[in-house]
């Protein structure tokens, strides 16, 4: 239908969307210095056919959701477009002014954020925001919108499409709500469609479906895509071409095939071989220095139980994965563990003693022991205190170093963790994301611990830095011997790294063992969808996945 | 690390006046020409060479009145903002800190301290106790420290929920750590904020407990309790009420002008360097 309507529109030779040297800038104020402009994008054209979608992959920085803005006409957070043009449907949608841009928004262009729930408005109902866009623009009668909505959102296979329209946007699950947000943007019948990491921030059990039902939302309408994602496996399903880009230059462009099989680029190259870290198992030891046994926890003072009955244990020098979708309480183990969530039953033996359960009764020398890294290395450091302050002070706190003592030893750390001396005064803001999760991994170093709960480390970075902080962990765990619980959703990381396994679901642990045995069939139901949804950077993955699998998904 | 070129306009406009009114105040004794309550002209002579801002309503000299006036306010202002921001401020964070019973307790007790209207519970505590300098300070200290915790403990509330907080008491780090250095240097901004306007607040306040005559007793001067005596001379078209009323506006803006300035450096992030 909207293929049909689209070529009436204009010729069928034509591109949809060509864009032309596009350069975009932004100004920037660092304090202290006088305000400078700088190139975010360098010339960059692309030419996308209709029906196509064309992938935009590349690290964070890369100018990839810029470039999607811009073929949309805009430039987030005072960037501004200076150069090039930006061809849709014939004409150049740069030259046409604020009233051309909003004839053209939500219109021929619509567009699909990262996080769906902070881009819908709580206050409206789900279907009221459906259907605005189409409805401003004259496209339909609200009738005819809602009834489109519906069948989009039948496509989409969200439950209840009938009724789904009513609620609020808290009332769904954040892969039904970027299931609706998809559904917004093809209500309108648009030419093109930007998706933004519209996968990233789901489980990989979510992930799959989402990803399937926008491809075949793509496919029935017949819209051309943008899709922009860091994960050339993702990608590597929906897109018909692929453009790798870096720094805001093109690196690469071709079909998926080429890119994915034959990367002609050294850069392309270590973005698709970027998983591969060879690490031998390590055979449990005789006895465990931690256990966790039969604990049971939960929140709300017994209302809302996250933990159940669960056991693990963990040997030294070696590293224990605990796998799960979210909501599946790997966390809440974590806090179990480290007693920031005090276990209603069960308990936690370390060196052959039992810990407290409450954090505020253990001994410094127990907290010493087990330490901590977060996910979010950004809010996981006091952003008022400098590089030097943040590694120093467990050492001050723990063994009472001072003076040159201390910074001799921070100098050591900041050598072990591959960053040099004159990190020492820098802020947290003056690091990069890989650059910060280091330090806080020389902070939980300081200490000597015998174990580091590492609670999704490298979820938030992206796949070469998360590969280096991943190598950095395996090694210092051989200099200083330390364990390992390590909680990610990522089975790509698990299998490079685990000694052995815990799989989680609903707050039980559903397989666990070493780490050959835990990834060897025979699965049970939940460890396959899990495996089987980890997303392969092969071509047809994703329809072998689908047809493949014998659960469904929690639909978290 | 203060580099004066740096400076934006504002703030030196802020920092010049601020440092006019603090040796003002801090040199009184020396600089004013006459003394306090000397009588040493007729009532409400107009600016001359003797008097450069003439004289009251007793005949006092209006100039070294107002710059007696300035060390009264100031000092009652600057002792009274402290207080209130060393209570407000540590009683704050550590019910948010701590929590529980602590907490309710704290809040509960503020709340009915604030539901009280501030003017009339000063003015009754004021009417029972001796109108002295200290009295006034603790008095002005304590009622506004009711906003001052109300604002840190929303801040530090926020803050203690962070990863970063969170990995401080995973060390095992005391309250007082977590407090001073974890929570209170990410609280400083919305605390120097405050801080301008709670300052002002003060002088005001002051002001309108001297103009009841519940402030600085006379002889003594300060600023609020000189409009009040001179405030009868402006149905003659006599100015003496203005100029204290003036040097309480232009106080009031160069403080919170100073006040923005060191915000703009609290707020970076990167220690105010580039």
């Amino acid at each position: 239908m909207a293929a049909a309507a689209t070529a009436s529109r204009a010729g069928k030779t034509d591109p949809l969307l060509d864009i032309r040297n596009l350069r975009i800038e932004a100004k920037v104020f660092p304090p202290g210095e006088p305000p400078r402009t700088i190139t975010l994008v360098h010339d960059v054209s692309l030419t996308l056919q209709r029906g196509k979608v064309l992938g935009l992959i590349g690290e964070s920085g890369a100018g990839k959701s810029t470039i999607g803005l811009a073929s949309m006409g805009f430039g987030r957070g005072g960037v501004r477009i200076t150069g090039g043009e930006v061809v849709l449907n014939g004409r150049d949608i740069l030259k046409g002014g604020v009233g051309g841009l909003r004839r053209l928004r939500g219109r021929e262009v619509c567009y699909v954020a990262q996080s769906a729930a902070a881009s819908f408005n709580p206050a409206h109902r789900l279907m009221d925001q459906v259907v605005e866009a189409s409805l401003l623009h004259g496209v339909a009668t609200r009738a005819e919108a809602e009834k489109r909505a519906v069948a989009l959102f039948r496509k989409l296979s969200l439950p209840n499409p009938e009724t789904i329209g009513e609620r609020y946007p808290h009332q769904v699950s954040g892969g039904q709500l970027q299931r609706v947000m998809t559904a917004m943007a093809l209500c309108s019948e648009p030419d093109l469609i930007v998706f933004d990491e519209p996968t990233t921030a789901l489980d990989v059990t979510t992930q799959i479906d989402v990803l399937a039902a926008i491809k075949d939302a793509i496919r029935d309408t017949g819209v051309a895509a943008l899709y922009i994602t860091h994960d050339l496996a993702v990608v590597a399903q929906v897109s018909d071409e692929i453009m790798v880009l870096r720094h805001g230059r093109l690196v690469e462009w071709g079909g998926t095939r080429q890119i994915i099989k034959e990367p002609r680029q050294e850069y392309t190259n270590a973005l698709v071989s970027v998983h591969e870290i060879a690490h031998d198992e390590q055979k449990p030891g005789a006895t465990p220095f931690l256990s966790v046994k039969n604990v049971t926890a939960s929140y709300g003072g017994g209302k809302v139980k996250v933990l159940k009955n669960v056991s693990v244990d963990i040997f030294p020098g070696q590293t224990l994965a605990v796998v799960g979708e979210s909501g599946s309480g790997k966390s809440t183990l974590a806090r179990a563990i480290t007693g920031l969530l005090p276990p209603e039953q069960g308990s936690v033996t370390f060196a052959g003693r039992t810990l407290a359960n409450r954090l505020a009764d253990r001994p410094k020398e127990d907290l010493r022991q087990l330490q901590m890294i977060y996910q979010m290395a950004d809010v996981a450091m006091n952003p008022r205190q400098t590089v030097g302050t943040i590694i120093g002070r467990p050492l001050e706190f723990y063994f009472g170093m001072r003076g040159r003592e201390r910074d001799q030893r921070v100098a050591e750390l900041l050598d072990k963790i591959e960053m040099g001396k004159g990190f020492v005064d820098r802020y947290p803001a003056e690091l990069s994301g890989g650059q910060k999760q280091r330090v806080c991994i020389a902070r939980s170093l300081a200490a000597k611990p015998k174990l580091i709960i590492c609670d999704e480390v490298t979820s938030a970075l992206d796949p070469l830095v998360a590969n280096g902080i991943l190598k950095l962990l395996l090694e210092l765990q051989k200099e200083e011997e330390v364990a390992y619980l390590f909680i990610t959703h990522d089975l790509a990381t698990v299998k490079s790294i685990a000694d052995s396994i815990a799989v989680m679901y609903r707050g039980e642990v559903v397989r666990y063992g070493p780490k050959s045995q835990v990834l060897a069939p025979p699965f049970d139901a939940y460890t396959d969808l899990l495996l089987s949804s980890v997303p392969e950077m092969e071509i047809g993955w994703l329809e072998k996945a689908i047809t493949g699998r014998r659960m469904e998904s929690a639909g978290n | 690390m203060l580099e004066l070129r740096k400076i934006p306009i504002g703030a030196w406009i802020g920092l010049i006046l601020t440092t006019l009114f603090l040796i003002c105040a801090i040199f009184a004794q020396w600089i004013a020409p006459y003394g306090l309550g000397e009588i040493v002209g007729q009532v409400w002579e107009p600016s001359s060479d003797k008097f450069v801002l003439g004289t009251d309503n007793l005949g006092r000299d209006l100039l070294s009145r107002m710059i007696y006036g300035a060390q009264t306010t100031i000092l009652i202002a600057v002792l009274a903002t402290a207080l209130s921001f060393t209570l407000g401020s540590i009683l704050g964070f550590a019910a948010a800190v701590i929590g529980g019973w602590f907490d309710t307790l704290m809040s509960r007790f503020v709340d009915l301290l604030m539901a009280i209207p501030t003017l009339i519970f000063a003015l009754v505590v004021l009417s029972v106790l001796p109108s002295t300098i200290l009295t006034l300070i603790l008095v002005m200290g304590i009622l506004d420290s009711t906003r001052v915790y109300r604002l840190s403990r929303a801040v530090a509330v926020d803050i203690n929920v962070m990863d970063f907080v969170e990995a401080a008491k995973l060390r095992g780090e005391g309250k007082a750590w977590i407090i001073f250095r974890e929570i209170l240097p990410n609280a400083l901004s919305p605390l120097v904020s405050e801080l301008g306007l709670r300052f002002i607040y003060a002088v005001l306040f002051l002001s309108a407990l001297s103009f009841l005559g519940l402030g600085v007793q006379p002889p003594q001067a300060d600023w609020g309790g000189m409009v009040k005596e001179n405030k009868d001379g402006i149905v003659f078209g006599i100015p003496a009420a203005l100029i204290p009323a003036a040097a309480i506006a232009a106080l009031a803006i160069s403080v919170n002008l100073v006040a923005d300035w060191v915000l703009n450096r609290t707020t970076s992030l990167k220690g105010g360097r580039g």
